[in-house]
């Protein structure tokens, strides 16, 4: 580990990302900005979530990746080998097992436990942005907790679609406070934000910020008292290990679009087939 | 000048901070958590847990104010050298240190504003001694209730009413580090 400083940032930048995390912190669903490095991949593949997780990273760490639940994707696999590189962690596929999971756009099925950490990669931290495309506007729009444009949005999920028709980045309020954008995790994972023992944070690289939630932090899913949030999730069994609670993906199998439902937690999915094949 | 305020670093910055600033994020996020903070050996009259947390978050771009029995040459000189830190007045802190009586009153410090409440103070209280027994904290990072020996009681309750402006504060005390953010409720 000659070539590179531990966990490949200067030690100047990681007293700066956590400075900006332990503010995070202090304010959970407030967006720090930071002054985000030039990573050695490009923006979208998770540089926030990387500099993040290289500021909390120590040498006793044992290091997991998920990219949408899977353990064995492009994105997954580089930055766990970035990080054995890099810090020289162990890393692991099994969610138990692991002290930080880097994430982009899944909370792990199996509950995580008070002492982990859950690294989420954001794209666009600013759930008001598709709303209101001025930073001085928004920032004053959350100063002054001014959320009425965000319920105006899903009402007319609701006129158009008959239901809110957002199934993803989903917007919640964080202990009555801030509205806060999930990062693009799947609707059905909301509720396990809300309560959780692990310390969650957010780093969005491009955007410059970074945001946290502390455990046992009370998340709720914005709604209508008629139309209440629901985790929705396809209504479909996984074709591997035949759960019927975990998250699904679609896969279309063949050129007559023939398709199959498999778990998108990769390690949930392969430790169920293990179990059922014991 | 004897030229000792070299030593007392960390002998190995990038782990050792690495190790120290998990411990202070896990107080952080959990109000009422007690951690220790180990690698620092900063001059009297600072506690190796304050010497550990200023070598992890404070450098050249953060302001540190010295407050009263702290501001002393030894630690003037220790800081200059291992962390680079520009010394400044309480109005212009980022980071503020001393005793609890010392860095009286809260008021002067910078609490953030409505649009960047992350610009306000965090201060590093040295404490007697630190125990999760005490005051009642409520709020995020704990499940149902903690406790911890808050050096008073109303300035804190005073300080969360602010929210989401407001002062976070790390207790330290010998090896020992707890820490209370702004959004904690006490009672």
């Amino acid at each position: 580990m000659s070539e590179y400083n531990f966990a490949y940032l200067d030690e100047q930048t990681k007293r700066m990302i956590r400075r900006a995390i332990l503010k995070g912190l202090a304010v959970p669903g407030y967006q720090v900005p930071f002054a985000s490095r030039e990573m050695p991949m490009p923006y979208g593949w998770g540089t926030g979530g990387v500099q993040v997780s290289a500021a909390v990273l120590t040498p006793d760490d044992t290091f997991k990746v998920i990219d949408q639940g899977a353990d064995d994707t492009t994105n997954a696999v580089s930055i766990r080998a970035f990080f054995e590189r890099t810090a020289e962690v162990a890393t692991t596929t099994s969610t138990e097992d692991a002290t930080v999971i880097q994430t982009r756009h899944r909370i792990p099925e199996v509950s995580l436990q008070e002492g982990q950490i859950l690294v989420y990669q954001v794209p666009i931290p600013e759930p008001l942005r598709f709303l209101e495309p001025r930073e001085t506007e928004t920032r004053k729009m959350h100063a002054l907790e001014d959320y009425g444009l965000m319920h105006v949005k899903l009402y007319e999920d609701i006129a158009r679609h008959g239901h809110i028709a957002t199934s993803y980045a989903y917007p919640v309020k964080i202990e009555g406070r801030y509205v806060m954008d999930p990062s693009p995790i799947p609707k059905f994972d909301n509720p396990k934000m809300s309560d959780n023992p692990a310390i969650q944070l957010f780093g969005a690289g491009r955007e410059q910020r970074i945001y946290a939630l502390p455990p046992y932090t009370q998340v709720v899913s914005l709604d209508f008292e008629d139309h209440p949030f629901e985790a929705s999730k396809p209504d479909q069994c996984c074709s591997l290990c035949q759960s019927t609670t975990s998250y699904l993906d679609e896969v279309i199998v063949d050129d007559s679009g023939k398709r199959m439902y498999v778990c998108s937690d990769t390690d949930y999915c392969a430790a169920r087939v293990r179990k059922q094949a014991a | 000048m004897d030229g000792g305020y070299l030593d007392g670093g960390f002998s190995n910055p990038s782990t050792e901070s690495a190790a120290a600033f998990r411990q202070i994020m896990e107080v952080v996020a959990r109000p009422g958590v007690i951690c220790e903070v180990a690698g620092a050996q900063p001059p009297a009259p600072l506690s190796p847990a304050a010497g550990a947390v200023l070598l992890t978050l404070c450098d050249a771009d953060t302001s540190v104010y010295l407050a009263g029995s702290v501001d002393t040459p030894d630690v003037r000189s220790w800081i200059a050298f291992h962390i680079g830190a520009p010394l400044v007045g309480p109005a212009h802190a980022t980071f503020a240190l001393g005793r609890w009586d010392e860095l009286m009153p809260l008021g002067q410090y910078p609490i953030g504003t409505p649009e960047y409440p992350d610009r306000s103070a965090t201060l590093i209280v040295e404490m007697p001694s630190l125990d999760a027994a005490g005051a009642t904290l409520r709020g995020p990072g704990i499940k149902d209730t903690a406790h911890l020996s808050l050096p008073d009681v109303a300035p804190f309750q005073e300080n969360a009413l602010h929210f989401p402006l407001g002062l976070d504060f790390i207790f330290t005390c010998e090896q020992r580090v707890a820490a209370l953010p702004r959004s904690t409720e006490v009672s």
